[in-house]
């Protein structure tokens, strides 16, 4: 030990006493930045992960409500670095305010709940898209409707490609229901989080 | 492209800044000045160039965060200025308050801060000049003469 420190090496080791990292510290220190700039009004983005049968899901909520949800496909860091661009650079993981979006998706997923009760942020859609979202809740838990239905709803029977450009950049699947709009011949279409994972959700929601 | 998620800098920075402001003031008030600086340097960074140098940026307001805690502790100190520090309990790993700390401390502040910022903040003397103000030559000096100092007291275990 004296010896190592005798040693005339590099002068970063002079400081070999003071960590690089002191992931103990970095912990500490993150949960009060969190506390700080939740309680100064400045945290925009907050965001967690939760784990889930159709895989990691991202979750992301500012302080009006739920803005993202995102599934592994897309690359949960791209989607973090489109909400900096997008919504607010000040983003930081901050669990906490995703609490009640996250014990509701579990529910879900676990059949206890068919419908989500959450303040959502949809700031991320706009135009004829978002008019096509706010249409969705309409499917109930377990139905589905076809993209011409859905089409017809909104007033515009001719947009059936727009309603499934709607669905497929669906900022918050799963919690706004585009896995429940499928294709006129029956078969269940494209979705965000991939066929296998739409598959999956009308199983669920068929067998509760 | 735009800037980074803010977590995004929160993790490459961090632990630089933890060791920058513990080396300019100590286990104790580190955590302070960590914690206000990032708190700083969240608010105004949406106003940041997506160009700018992140750690420079940083650095400077560590410094004046660290400069202010600098000041209210020798406001809080004046009676009892000769006081010794009593070891820090609150989670720090252990020893290195004890040795590094008390050669740092021993520093005339300047050198200190121009061991921090050019050691282990890595930034050029250019920039730490800026930091600190007075030309790139004097802030060499100062992290000369700091390093030989701290080699001494540190090295060769003669701090206290």
């Amino acid at each position: 030990m004296m010896t190592a420190r005798t040693t005339r090496a590099g002068d970063g080791d002079l400081f070999a006493a003071l960590p690089e990292v002191d992931e103990e510290a970095q912990r500490r220190l993150h949960a009060r930045l969190v506390a700080a700039a939740n309680h100064a009004g400045i945290l925009d983005v907050a965001y967690r992960t939760i784990d889930t049968p159709v895989g990691t899901l991202l979750l992301a909520a500012t302080e009006q409500g739920l803005v993202r949800v995102a599934y592994p496909r897309e690359d949960h860091d791209m989607v973090l670095d489109q909400l900096a661009n997008r919504v607010s650079p000040r983003v930081l993981r901050a669990p906490a305010r995703l609490d009640m979006a996250a014990r509701e998706i579990e529910e879900y997923f676990a059949g206890r709940r068919s419908l989500f009760d959450l303040p959502l942020d949809l700031q991320l859609s706009h135009g004829f898209r978002r008019t096509v979202l706010s249409h969705l809740p309409e499917i109930g838990y377990g139905k589905t409707a076809s993209y011409a239905a859905i089409a017809a709803a909104v007033g515009n029977p001719k947009a059936v490609r727009a309603v499934g450009t709607a669905c497929a950049t669906n900022p918050l699947p799963v919690v706004v229901p585009c896995h429940r709009v499928v294709r006129s011949d029956g078969t269940v279409g494209r979705y965000v989080g991939g066929t296998d994972a739409k598959k999956a959700l009308l199983t669920l929601e068929a067998a509760a | 492209m735009g800037l980074q998620p803010f977590e995004a800098i929160v993790a490459e920075y961090g632990p630089t800044v933890l060791r920058v402001c513990r080396a300019v003031l100590g286990p104790t008030a580190a955590d302070d000045a960590w914690s206000e600086t990032f708190l700083s340097a969240m608010q105004a960074y949406p106003d940041l160039r997506p160009d700018s140098n992140v750690e420079a940026w940083l650095v400077t307001i560590a410094h004046r965060k660290a400069v202010d805690q600098l000041r209210a502790e020798s406001r809080r100190a004046v009676p009892t200025d000769d006081l010794p520090e009593k070891p820090s309990k609150d989670g720090m790993p252990g020893g290195w308050e004890s040795d590094l700390w008390a050669a740092l401390k021993a520093l005339p502040l300047k050198q200190r801060q121009t061991v921090a910022y050019h050691y282990l903040a890595g930034l050029p003397y250019a920039d730490v000049a800026a930091v600190l103000g007075g030309s790139p030559d004097a802030a060499r000096r100062a992290a000369a003469d700091g390093i030989t100092a701290l080699r001494k007291a540190y090295l060769k275990g003669e701090a206290r």
